[in-house]
């Protein structure tokens, strides 16, 4: 899809016989950002998983531009390796251009975790473990990023840096859906509100 | 395909980190050790029945990884990001299958000799277990993959996977200790039931990865 990097059209999520949301359509431009609020059980985590691919959803279209990168509650780290070297698994399957241990380094310096990148992974507190998830995305170098609660059980430090990696991603022409109940700093960003209607 | 390698060396990895190539050869003998204990000492009707034998604890040393093949990467979200990434269910389910086999079925065929010792077949048959071994653990990997994504996320996973796995093992059971007894067509029976498991074996787990999705 040229200039865009996601777009639901028409796109209806029903999730154990329940409608979610329904006909809900919005693109994302390079550049910019998608805030997705609503109540708890809105369909703000189904939202992020259909744009990521993981769920079907009922009705509608999504289009993208690949890659995309997503961080959900689960940091997909595993648990016995040393923090860095668990990140450069999925650096390498990124197969991204970039020298991955410089881009690995660089995404532990951007959350604070460079002292932690030999530490094993099942060692790391919740909210360690939550900016490793972080690390991971900004390591990925992919268009679009997914973030499904990104800032829960992070401190305000980890919070202003989550919030200047967005800005520095969307300012490189890559894209951000955020669904959060958090209020964070994204400037210029659509509202879609779930749940309203 | 240098993403289905770095999968493979991923399970490999695993699988050494947590204990899960030694425990499941250590289980395989000592299950191999308790029939001589349980027979008495006849030395004829011992290495009558060591194929049997050593069949029968192969099959139940292959369930005891079952539980971290598949489930701890879809509690975890590694399925997920591998879907992200566009990776298909069936090719994880196909990359877990051989990383589990690779993990598996050298050291099995290995402690096979020391447990055809302990048992004290001959050497002809020895020659024709390592071959059965060779053909039907891939089948034996396949079902285990089958099984374990099959089962993720279910409560007692461990005792139903026992429970799916050793019925469909059946074959590989009697065409594997056939062929010991130079049964005609044992070994091209064997072969083609463990073909069966290995072609089959990456769409039913790709199936049951997508379904635990949803």
């Amino acid at each position: 899809m040229p200039g865009g990097a996601l777009a639901f059209r028409d796109v209806t999520c029903v999730r154990g016989g329940r409608t979610l949301f329904a006909g809900l359509s919005f693109a994302v431009e390079k550049g910019g950002a998608a805030l997705v609020r609503g109540a708890n059980g809105a369909g703000k985590s189904s939202l992020i998983r259909i744009a990521a691919g993981l769920l079907k959803p009922y009705e509608g279209i999504v289009a993208y531009t690949p890659p995309r990168a997503l961080i959900t509650e689960d940091a997909a780290l595993d648990p016995e390796l040393p923090l860095a070297r668990a990140l450069r698994f999925w650096a390498r399957l990124d197969d991204s251009e970039r020298d991955r241990d410089a881009a690995v380094a660089a995404a532990l310096d951007t959350f604070g975790l460079a002292e932690l990148a030999e530490v094993p992974v099942r060692l790391l507190s919740t909210g360690q473990r939550r900016r490793a998830g972080l690390a991971r995305v900004v390591a990925a170098d992919a268009l679009t990023w997914l973030l499904d609660e990104p800032a829960n059980g992070l401190d305000s430090v980890s919070v202003e840096a989550l919030e200047r990696a967005i800005a520095r991603h969307r300012k490189a022409g890559g894209a951000v859906v955020l669904a959060t109940h958090l209020p964070l700093a994204v400037p210029r960003a659509q509202e879609i509100l779930l749940g309203a209607g | 395909m240098s993403g289905f390698l770095t999968l493979v060396a991923r399970e490999l990895r695993r699988a050494w980190m947590q204990g899960g190539l030694v425990l499941p050869i250590a289980f395989f003998l000592l299950v191999a050790i308790l029939f001589p204990f349980a027979l008495g000492p006849d030395s004829a009707l011992l290495a009558r029945v060591a194929g049997g034998v050593i069949w029968a604890s192969a099959l139940l040393a292959a369930l005891l990884p079952v539980e971290r093949l598949v489930a701890p990467d879809l509690e975890n979200g590694t399925i997920d990001q591998l879907v992200v990434r566009g990776m298909a269910d069936a090719t994880i389910a196909a990359a877990k299958m051989v990383g589990h086999w690779l993990g598996f079925a050298p050291l099995l065929m290995l402690a096979s000799g020391i447990a055809a010792a302990l048992l004290g077949a001959d050497g002809a048959a020895l020659v024709r277990i390592e071959i059965g071994l060779l053909i039907g653990s891939p089948g034996l990997a396949a079902l285990g993959v089958a099984t374990a994504a099959l089962t993720a996320g279910l409560r007692g996973a461990g005792a139903v996977a026992g429970l799916v796995m050793l019925p469909l093992a059946i074959p590989l059971l009697i065409f594997g200790a056939g062929s010991i007894a130079a049964a005609p067509g044992a070994l091209k029976l064997l072969g083609a039931v463990s073909l069966l498991l290995v072609a089959g074996a990456p769409f039913v787990a790709g199936l049951a990865m997508k379904l635990a999705r949803d």
